[in-house]
């Protein structure tokens, strides 16, 4: 593997990651509890599926064979996405979704904040830009961590569950492989030993201020890396990608 | 075509496409908001560079639009309209003179530098009511109609608000 396919395999699990948890977020449109919320989850998938965009249009560049962005979200199927397997799972009731929201959100917030130092300069400049954004998301969902986890019997018992279902995807958050060690030499992506030291401080200083238990959970659920997804995912990509491939390069 | 392109300078380019308001607050344009960076000219290419305020904001799209229906107008016709994320847009972009006019149409206009981490972390002041002045103001949703703008609400004239977000 040289550095080139290193970039694109990266910004492909980068890229894919965004765009399937913007999708899953957009689900929510005319769904949420209350109209505000219902805006605020819109507003984060289009911040998502924005930074899905940037990342894939470079990913496409990078490997060039002339696939751009619509190609690469449209005409893959479930084993090519490299996207984690948190970013696909069902949206559940609200508190599931704010726990899953809360986890990635967190995640995204650490890793994005050491890409912004990254040497590839497209990355970097990326990087810089969704960072902003991401904050906004984060400064959401762990306000609903919160407000949930110390409110009622009834919503501390959801979003803890919602917890204890995800925890087992969030390993899978920091594994690094070749593709890694490559680009973490050439100063291109941060080690994730880094972000994941970050992660959990902050992960779980919010889980106690929210009174709720760290999840006991060992067990780690794998395979985003191999394109080893859930089956959740294919029914997701059936509905996203439905136009697109049944109107081939048809423009609005 | 040389001759055409010869014959308009940036400061014309620049002039022609302030003509150019923002989709969704048609009260300031593009250079107000500080979404169009560059003109540059090269052979026969006249080429736009422009930077997004969200990555995923939709008006991109019909800005890049609009600005080739404009150049076009006074005959340039080979356009490359540029998408750079670097260096990130930022409300300190937003001139005074486009702040005043947000607020006159209703919108509280960022207020505070983004270099004051503070107010991206959550701790903004109060912000004044775009429509009586009030001070006496509270949030919503961070969240609003679009993604650059929270929702608040003036509890002196009790009307609802947009506040543009400090990026």
């Amino acid at each position: 593997m040289n550095i080139q396919e290193a970039k694109f395999e990266y910004l492909l699990r980068l890229g894919d990651s965004s765009l399937i948890i913007g999708h899953r977020l957009s689900e929510w449109c005319g769904h949420g509890p209350i109209l505000e919320e219902d805006i605020a989850l819109i507003n984060i998938a289009l911040d998502f599926v924005g930074n899905a965009t940037s990342i894939l249009a470079y990913a496409g560049q990078t490997e060039g064979n002339g696939r751009d962005e619509d190609a690469l979200a449209y005409l893959r199927s479930e084993r090519e996405f490299r996207n984690l397997l948190i970013t696909e799972q069902p949206n559940g009731d609200y508190a599931n979704t704010i726990a899953r929201q809360f986890l990635f959100d967190t995640y995204m917030f650490f890793l994005y904040e050491e890409l912004k130092n990254s040497k590839d300069e497209t990355l970097a400049a990326i990087a810089v830009k969704s960072h902003k954004e991401i904050t906004y998301h984060l400064r959401h969902t762990t306000e609903w961590m919160y407000r949930l986890g110390d409110g009622t019997a009834e919503s501390h018992e959801r979003l803890q569950n919602g917890l204890n279902d995800l925890w087992m995807f969030t390993p899978e958050m920091f594994d690094m492989d070749e593709v890694d060690a490559l680009l973490i030499k050439e100063g291109i992506v941060p080690d994730l030993n880094k972000v994941k030291a970050s992660w959990e401080k902050r992960v779980k200083e919010v889980i106690a201020e929210a009174t709720l238990k760290l999840p006991e959970t060992t067990f780690k659920q794998k395979g985003s890396r191999e394109g080893k997804h859930s089956e959740h995912l294919g029914f997701l990509l059936a509905e996203m990608q439905y136009v697109h491939r049944s109107f081939p390069d048809s423009n609005w | 075509m040389d001759f055409i392109m010869t014959t308009y300078s940036k400061d014309q380019i620049f002039n022609l496409l302030s003509e150019i308001p923002d989709p969704e607050i048609p009260v300031i344009n593009i250079i107000d908001l500080g979404i169009l960076r560059d003109v540059k000219f090269e052979n026969n290419l006249c080429t736009v560079v422009i930077t997004p305020t969200y990555t995923g904001c939709p008006a991109m799209k019909v800005i890049e639009d609009d600005i080739r229906c404009k150049l076009k107008e006074i005959g340039i016709e080979n356009i490359k309209v540029e998408l750079v994320f670097s260096p990130a847009w930022t409300t300190d972009w937003i001139s005074e003179e486009a702040k005043e006019k947000l607020r006159a149409y209703g919108i509280a206009p960022p207020d505070h530098s983004t270099v004051d981490k503070k107010v991206l972390l959550g701790k903004a002041r109060e912000l004044k009511c775009p429509l009586c002045g009030s001070i006496h103001t509270e949030m919503i949703s961070q969240f609003g109609s679009t993604a650059c703008k929270a929702l608040y609400r003036c509890l002196d004239c009790k009307e609802p608000f947009d506040y543009f977000k400090c990026l």
